[in-house]
C-alpha cells in the first residue's frame, strides 16, 4: 500500500510536470495551429538561460528568473518573426517540417555550447517545503514546482479571460477570419503567442531542471513526451493538456513500478497510438468537421 | 523507327499520354542512358575506395529517400518513422540471413516485404488521421520500433547487435566497396526507374490526388484508405530494401543508428531535394551524404588545428545543427528544393540567350 501511494504521488508530480510543459505547446497550437516539434528545445533553452545566469554569472535568483523570462519572451518573438512568418499560408506539412528543422538546429546548437552532460542549478529552495507523512516523502522540489505551476495556471487563466490581448488570442484561436475582419491584429497575436509560449516553456524548463538537473537530451525527450498528454487531452484544450499530462505521468510511474522499468519509456507512445485510433480528438478537443 | 527529338519546340501536347512521358525529348533519354552506363561501367573502376564508400551510401540513402518522398511528397502523408523502418529492413535482412540462412538477394527482398507489412501496420492510423495527428502517430511508431529493436534480445541481439554473413550474389562474393557498388548502383537505378514509372501510373496519380485534396479524391472514387495504406507499404518497402542493403554493406548492425534523428535526416533529404520529385530525392540524399562527410572531415581537420584542440568538438551536434539549419533555410528560401534549382539552371541553359 505504501509503495502504491509513493508511486501514485511520484506519478502525480511527474504528470504535473508534463502538464505544465504542455501549456506552451497548447498555446501555440491554439492560436496559430502550428504543431511545435521544437517544444523540448524551447524548454531546454529556458533552462540553460537560467543556468548561465544563476550558476555561471551568480546573479540573485529572483533577478535570474526575471531576466530569463524577458529573454525568452524576446526569443519567442524572434523565432516567430524569422522562421514562422515567412511560412504563413504555406501547406501544413511545410510548417511541421520547419519546426522539426528548428528543433534539430536548436538541439545541435545547445549541445555544441553546453555538451551532453548533466548540469545542476545551485541549491536555492528551502528544505522546509518538503512534506513527509509517515514513510512517504515528497521532496521540496516537487512541492515548489506544484506551487509554481499553480501560480502560472492562475496567471494565464486571468490573462486569457480578462486582458484585451488574451481576448484577442482567444478570438484568433476561435475563428481566424472572423477575428481578422473585426480588426484583430492576427500577426501580432501569432507573435505574442510564440513569445508567451517561450516564456511558459522557460518556466517549465527551469522547474524540470530543478528536479532532474538539466541535460539537453532529456529535455528534448520531454518535449516529445508532451504529445501523448496533449493528444489524450485534446490538442486545443488547456484543461485537457493538464489532465492528459497527469494521466500519462501516472501511467508511466505505474508501469515503471509494477511492470518493467524499460517499458516505462514507450508506454505513453503505445497508449498514444491507441488513443489516436479510437478517439483522435482526445477527451476535450474540438472535433474538426471538414466540408468540401 | 520514330524520328528522334532532341530539342523541345514549344508545348504541343495533343494527348494525355504525352503529358505522362518521362522524357520530353530524346535528349533526356540519351543522357540517362549515358548516366547509367557511366555509373555501372566507369565509376566503379576509376574511383578510390573512399569515393566508392560515399557513392554506395548515396545510392542506398537515395533508395530510402525515394520511398519517403512517395509517402510525403506524392501522397501527402507525413511520416516521422522512416528511420525506424530503415532499421526494420536492416534487422529483417540480418535475421533472415543469419537465422534462416536466406541467400543475400532473398533476404534483402524479403526485408523489403517485411518492412512493407510493418509500415502498413503503422499506416493504419492514417485511415482516420490527417497531417499533424498522423505525424504524431508515426512518431509513436518510431519510438515503439526503437524499443522493440533494443529489447527483443532473442531476435535482435539487443544493444550488441548482429553480424551479417558476406553477401554472395550468383556465386560471386560482393562484399567490399567495389564489388558492392554494382549491387548498390543497380538497385538504385532499378528502384529509381520503378518509382518514376509508379508516379505516372494510375496509382501514382491517385496518390497525387490524395495529396492535393483527399476529400475531392474520395469524391472522384479513389478508395482513400486502401491507397494510403498502399503508399505506406511502398514507402516502407523502399526503406526496408535500402535498410537490407545497408545492413549487408556495413556488416555489423546495432539499434543505435535507427533513431528519430535518422528519420529527421530523411526528411531533410527530401525537403532539400524537393518534395514530390524523384530526382529531388536523389539530389537530397547526395547532398546530405556529402554534407555528412564534409562535416566529419571538417571536424577532424579542426581537431588537429592547434586553436581548436582544447575544445572537444564532436560531429553529432554539429551535424544536427547544420541539418536543422539546412531544412529551415530551404523551407524559407527554396521550398521546392534542389530539384527546382536544377530545373531553373537547366531551363536557363536551354533558353539562353533569351530570358524566357
Amino acid at each position: 500500500m505504501e509503495f502504491f501511494v509513493q508511486v501514485f504521488i511520484n506519478g502525480l508530480s511527474i504528470g504535473f510536470l508534463y502538464a505544465i510543459s504542455a501549456l506552451g505547446f497548447v498555446m501555440i497550437f491554439k492560436s496559430s495551429s502550428v504543431l511545435n516539434f521544437a517544444h523540448g528545445e524551447l524548454l531546454a533553452i529556458g533552462a540553460f538561460f537560467f543556468l548561465v545566469l544563476s550558476a555561471w554569472l551568480k546573479l540573485p535568483i529572483v533577478l535570474c528568473f526575471l531576466i530569463t523570462l524577458a529573454g525568452c519572451f524576446a526569443l519567442g518573438f524572434i523565432i516567430e518573426r524569422l522562421f514562422l512568418r515567412p511560412l504563413i499560408g504555406e501547406a501544413l506539412i511545410e510548417v511541421i517540417m520547419l519546426t522539426v528543422g528548428l528543433s534539430a538546429m536548436f538541439r545541435g546548437l545547445m549541445l555544441l555550447i553546453f555538451g551532453g552532460n548533466l548540469h545542476n542549478y545551485p541549491q536555492f529552495l528551502p528544505e522546509a517545503l518538503s512534506i513527509s507523512v509517515g514513510n512517504i516523502y515528497v521532496p521540496s522540489v516537487y512541492v515548489s514546482s506544484f506551487i509554481i505551476g499553480l501560480i502560472f495556471l492562475g496567471v494565464f487563466g486571468f490573462f486569457f479571460k480578462y486582458s484585451s490581448q488574451g481576448i484577442y488570442m482567444r478570438s484568433v484561436a476561435d475563428h481566424q477570419p472572423a477575428a481578422l475582419s473585426l480588426g484583430v491584429n492576427v500577426r501580432r497575436v501569432f507573435a505574442l503567442s510564440w513569445a508567451i509560449a517561450a516564456v511558459v516553456c522557460a518556466m517549465s524548463g527551469i522547474v524540470l531542471g530543478i528536479i532532474n538537473g538539466i541535460n539537453v537530451h532529456q529535455l528534448s525527450a520531454i518535449g516529445l513526451k508532451v504529445f501523448p498528454g496533449v493528444i489524450l487531452g485534446g490538442l486545443d484544450s488547456i484543461g485537457g493538456a493538464i489532465i492528459g499530462g497527469i494521466i500519462i505521468g501516472l501511467l508511466e510511474t505505474f508501469t515503471g513500478g509494477y511492470l518493467s522499468t524499460s517499458l516505462r519509456e514507450v508506454i505513453p507512445y503505445i497508449v498514444l497510438v491507441f488513443i489516436l485510433m479510437v478517439k483522435p480528438y482526445g477527451l476535450f478537443g474540438s472535433v474538426e468537421i471538414e466540408r468540401v | 523507327m520514330r524520328k528522334l527529338r532532341f530539342r523541345p519546340c514549344g508545348n504541343f501536347k495533343e494527348r494525355y499520354e504525352e503529358e505522362l512521358t518521362i522524357f520530353e525529348t530524346d535528349f533526356g533519354r540519351l543522357w540517362s542512358w549515358v548516366g547509367v552506363v557511366l555509373l555501372l561501367g566507369v565509376v566503379p573502376f576509376v574511383s578510390g575506395p573512399y569515393m566508392l564508400y560515399v557513392l554506395n551510401n548515396m545510392a542506398i540513402y537515395a533508395i530510402a529517400a525515394i520511398g519517403l518522398n512517395i509517402l510525403i511528397g506524392f501522397t501527402g502523408q507525413i511520416s516521422l518513422g522512416h528511420g525506424a523502418f530503415f532499421g526494420v529492413g536492416a534487422y529483417a535482412a540480418a535475421i533472415l540471413a543469419i537465422k534462416a540462412g536466406f541467400p543475400f538477394w532473398a533476404s534483402v527482398l524479403s526485408a523489403g516485404v517485411i518492412t512493407a507489412v510493418v509500415g502498413m501496420i503503422f499506416g493504419i492510423p492514417s485511415a482516420r488521421l490527417k497531417h499533424l495527428y498522423l505525424a504524431i502517430a508515426t512518431l509513436a511508431g518510431q519510438f515503439i520500433i526503437e524499443y522493440v529493436l533494443v529489447h527483443w534480445e532473442k531476435l535482435t541481439g539487443g544493444a550488441e547487435g548482429l553480424i551479417l554473413p558476406e553477401p554472395v550474389l550468383f556465386g560471386i562474393n560482393v562484399s567490399g566497396d567495389r564489388a558492392f557498388s554494382w549491387v548498390a548502383f543497380t538497385s538504385f537505378v532499378v528502384m529509381c526507374w520503378m518509382a518514376k514509372n509508379l508516379v505516372r501510373s494510375r496509382y501514382g496519380r491517385a496518390f497525387i490526388a490524395i495529396r492535393d485534396n483527399d476529400l475531392a479524391a474520395d469524391g472522384m472514387g479513389i478508395p482513400l484508405f486502401r491507397y494510403k495504406l498502399l503508399s505506406f507499404a511502398i514507402s516502407s518497402f523502399y526503406a526496408g530494401f535500402a535498410g537490407g542493403l545497408w545492413a549487408f554493406y556495413t556488416v555489423s548492425i546495432t539499434p543505435e543508428p535507427f533513431t528519430l534523428f535518422l528519420s529527421i535526416e530523411y526528411i531533410a533529404m527530401i525537403i532539400i531535394g524537393g518534395l514530390g520529385s524523384i530526382a529531388g530525392s536523389v539530389f537530397g540524399a547526395a547532398f546530405i551524404v556529402l554534407l555528412n562527410e564534409a562535416l566529419s572531415q571538417a571536424t577532424q581537420y579542426l581537431m588537429n588545428v592547434g586553436a581548436f584542440a582544447g575544445i572537444a568538438l564532436t560531429v553529432a551536434p554539429l551535424r544536427e545543427f547544420v541539418f536543422g539549419l539546412a531544412i529551415v533555410l530551404f523551407l524559407i528560401f527554396e521550398p521546392k528544393g534542389l530539384a527546382e534549382v536544377w530545373r531553373i539552371v537547366r531551363s536557363s541553359f536551354r533558353l539562353w540567350p533569351f530570358a524566357y
